[in-house]
């Protein structure tokens, strides 16, 4: 589903991934764990086409196409989606509003008939009732005076709501209670499928102890030095990073 | 104006070549551009107007004579000459077009862009007659039913005929003709408009409405609202605006009077979407406007307005509370794009005890256009414990558009509270990242998080007025991030 190959991508010219490779096939899980300023976030936004960093190298292929040159909301549209480690404010913007149109945009890319209001409302209701979430939080203005907490299930509601082929989720535990990360969890968890795929970023096991990876990977200074199954991020638990280093 | 333009105009003319299809033959209705005390005499004589009318316009040529356009707007624009202006062109009857078929397509695109109805379309084209083209106005079809509970819903010129007690009484009493350079050459050449008066305790059971249209080139559209609210009435009124491209600057010089008696109501919505010059800031249209309403012992007057069009705008729809308990409200959304300027905003004249008055003013600013907030408050002597709040909020576009606010409080007693907020914020690419995250390409980024930041004020409009300004809005600001 998703090839990156020798990524190599600065910004403001300073390199910050220097030759990434990652290989996420159908239905896997990977976590992505590394010390603050190894490039996670980084690949996130490089993934999703922010145009703040420069690509100096490599390719990155979805569903065997490159998407370097594709928009960020082509991508978007293509199926890759991003819980971001700091949601944006829009205000006046009521949260089924925001995803009645983001689902509206994405349908028409794919050639697909509009969904009715009613579908759709069910749809936005049992997704609700996934992430234990009250209905009055439709109404509210997208991230506008959101706890951390809701700023981060409305994340998940979204992607809940996009079934996206491909789901980032940047360091989706931070901030959360023990309460809120076992609901994101579980929510995530439901909407995994033979279909679907994970990366989940992270620089605790804590989340890997709800959702559980198929594959951990250590990030540091821009590379991969370290891949495994999940025992690998308990023993960085257990090690720290120099344990873990090859 | 340049010599070019001239020729165009005069080859328009003299050609019988009408360009956007909607009329033809226009030039027998048309008088020679220039403004002479000739001008007014034939203006008023198509008119068919008594002799005080004729007698009121000319005291306001002379008025003109002795008056300079205002220069402390933060616009800039060549200095107008108005002997280059075309002061009356009417549609001949029955010139209407026959079906939208023949209507110019790139109107017809806008409009279905715009989604209005095909009803809806049909009268803005000219099909059926509920418009003021240019110069002429013949109004609504509900007017029997209006007539019913004493409402007086018709054309000024109408009016001046059937009412002429009603204008006399009212016309220029809020905006006299020496206010201002451009409500003297309105008195003095004013076409027509819509006058409205709402008898004693009656509520308009409906919208009132009146689309304008300037049409041909050359002109200038002068025209006239009158609305007059007896004690304890209630109305709504709306206004829409439109005009077709051309190159060439053409100006907009209206006066709307409001007259609310005694815990009376009048509502008052503007769409304005006159055409606002191209990519490059040619063409155009001036937009200077004098709105001003007075409201009397526990009246309310409130105004509502969503500035998309215009090469510049110049209005402050004002409200005198003169009587104690009055109320005065403005909300505004100004839009200005590549090269357009709005200077805007309104003047809220406490008189009255315990007045209030509520300013909510949103500017939105894209390419290299400049929009200006500029209100007054004032608070006299007499209007002891009245009340103010004012926001003003602007939001920027790119790096090359500007946002200004211009304040003026002015406070003589010490009961009263002022309060003033602004703020000034900048579409963030991290809004616009996270819209594109969602699949949501840059137009419709742009759409959602301006209507979420237009909301309260969208809120205010009637309905389906509402959805023609979000439209609009939409229109407006298409391609504006690259």
């Amino acid at each position: 589903m998703l090839k990156i190959e020798n990524l190599k991508c600065s910004i403001n010219e300073s390199p910050v991934l220097k030759g990434l490779n990652l290989n996420v096939k159908p239905g896997e899980v990977h976590a992505i764990m590394g010390p603050n300023g190894s490039g996670k976030s980084t690949l996130a936004s490089v993934i999703t086409g922010n145009d703040n960093y420069d690509v100096d190298d490599g390719d990155i292929n979805f569903n065997n196409q490159s998407i370097l040159d594709i928009s960020p909301e082509e991508r978007a549209q293509m199926g890759i989606f991003m819980s971001f480690q700091y949601p944006v404010e829009i205000p006046g913007v009521s949260v089924s509003n925001f995803i009645k149109t983001a689902v509206a945009e994405q349908r028409k890319f794919r050639k697909e008939e509009p969904i009715s209001s009613s579908e759709l409302l069910k749809s936005m209701k049992d997704n609700l009732e996934l992430l234990k979430m009250d209905s009055s939080f439709l109404s509210r203005s997208m991230n506008e005076g959101f706890s951390g907490g809701e700023k981060k299930r409305n994340e998940i509601f979204q992607l809940a709501m996009l079934k996206p082929k491909l789901a980032i989720l940047d360091e989706t535990d931070s901030g959360l209670d023990i309460d809120a990360l076992k609901i994101v969890a579980s929510g995530v968890n439901s909407l995994r499928s033979a279909e679907n795929s994970f990366i989940i970023i992270t620089h605790y096991q804590r989340l890997l102890d709800y959702i559980s990876p198929d594959y951990v990977h250590i990030l540091s200074d821009g590379k991969i030095i370290n891949s495994g199954d999940a025992r690998l991020a308990l023993k960085l638990e257990k090690e720290g990073y120099n344990g873990v280093t090859k | 104006m340049a010599a070019n333009n001239d020729k165009q105009i005069i080859d328009e003319l003299t050609n019988k070549k009408y360009p956007y299809g909607f009329v033809s033959n226009l030039d027998s209705d048309t008088i020679s551009k220039g403004l002479s005390d000739e001008t007014v005499r034939i203006i008023s004589r198509k008119k068919n107007e008594p002799k005080w009318m004729l007698e009121k316009r000319l005291d306001a040529l002379k008025l003109v004579r002795n008056m300079t356009p205002p220069k402390w707007a933060n616009v800039k624009f060549k200095e107008i000459d108005l002997q280059e202006i075309i002061y009356y062109s009417a549609p001949k009857k029955k010139t209407s077009i026959a079906s939208l078929d023949d209507a110019d397509p790139e109107l017809i695109k806008t409009f279905n862009k715009l989604g209005i109805s095909l009803e809806e379309q049909k009268r803005l084209a000219g099909v059926a007659v509920d418009v003021v083209i240019d110069s002429v106005s013949v109004s609504t079809s509900f007017k029997d039913k209006l007539a019913e509970l004493g409402i007086i819903f018709c054309s000024m010129s109408e009016a001046i005929q059937k009412h002429p007690n009603l204008v006399k009484k009212y016309l220029g009493t809020v905006v006299p003709a020496k206010d201002n350079y451009f409500a003297a050459l309105n008195s003095a050449v004013f076409s027509d408009g819509s006058f409205c008066f709402i008898p004693k305790g009656v509520r308009c059971p409906m919208e009132l409405s009146t689309y304008f249209r300037i049409n041909e080139a050359g002109t200038g559209q002068f025209e006239r609202t009158l609305i007059v609210a007896e004690p304890g009435s209630y109305v709504s009124y709306l206004e829409g605006c439109t005009a077709p491209q051309r190159d060439e600057n053409q100006l907009h010089a209206a006066i709307v009077e409001l007259v609310a008696l005694d815990s009376s109501e009048i509502k008052y919505s503007t769409v304005q979407n006159w055409y606002p010059g191209d990519k490059n800031g040619l063409g155009g249209v001036y937009n200077f406007v004098t709105k001003r309403g007075i409201a009397h012992s526990k009246a309310k007057i409130s105004w509502t307005q969503v500035e998309t069009g215009s090469s510049i705008t110049w209005k402050y729809p004002s409200c005198i509370l003169k009587g104690d308990d009055s109320i005065g409200e403005f909300f505004s959304i100004a839009v200005t794009n590549n090269f357009q300027q709005a200077d805007t905003g309104t003047k809220m004249i406490h008189m009255g005890e315990r007045t209030k008055s509520t300013i909510i003013s949103k500017g939105i600013s894209a390419g290299k256009s400049n929009s200006s907030y500029r209100g007054l408050v004032k608070i006299n002597r007499r209007a002891k414990n009245s009340r103010n709040f004012s926001q003003c909020d602007s939001l920027l576009m790119g790096n090359l558009c500007g946002a200004h606010t211009f304040p003026y409080i002015d406070v003589k007693n010490s009961s009263s509270v002022v309060e003033h907020e602004a703020t000034t914020s900048k579409i963030g690419e991290d809004q616009l990242f996270y819209c594109n995250q969602r699949g949501l390409g840059n137009d419709a980024a742009i759409a959602i998080i301006v209507n979420g930041y237009c909301k309260d004020i969208l809120q205010k409009l009637p309905m389906e007025f509402a959805v023609e300004a979000k439209k609009l809005l939409e229109l407006t600001l298409e391609d504006s991030v690259g």
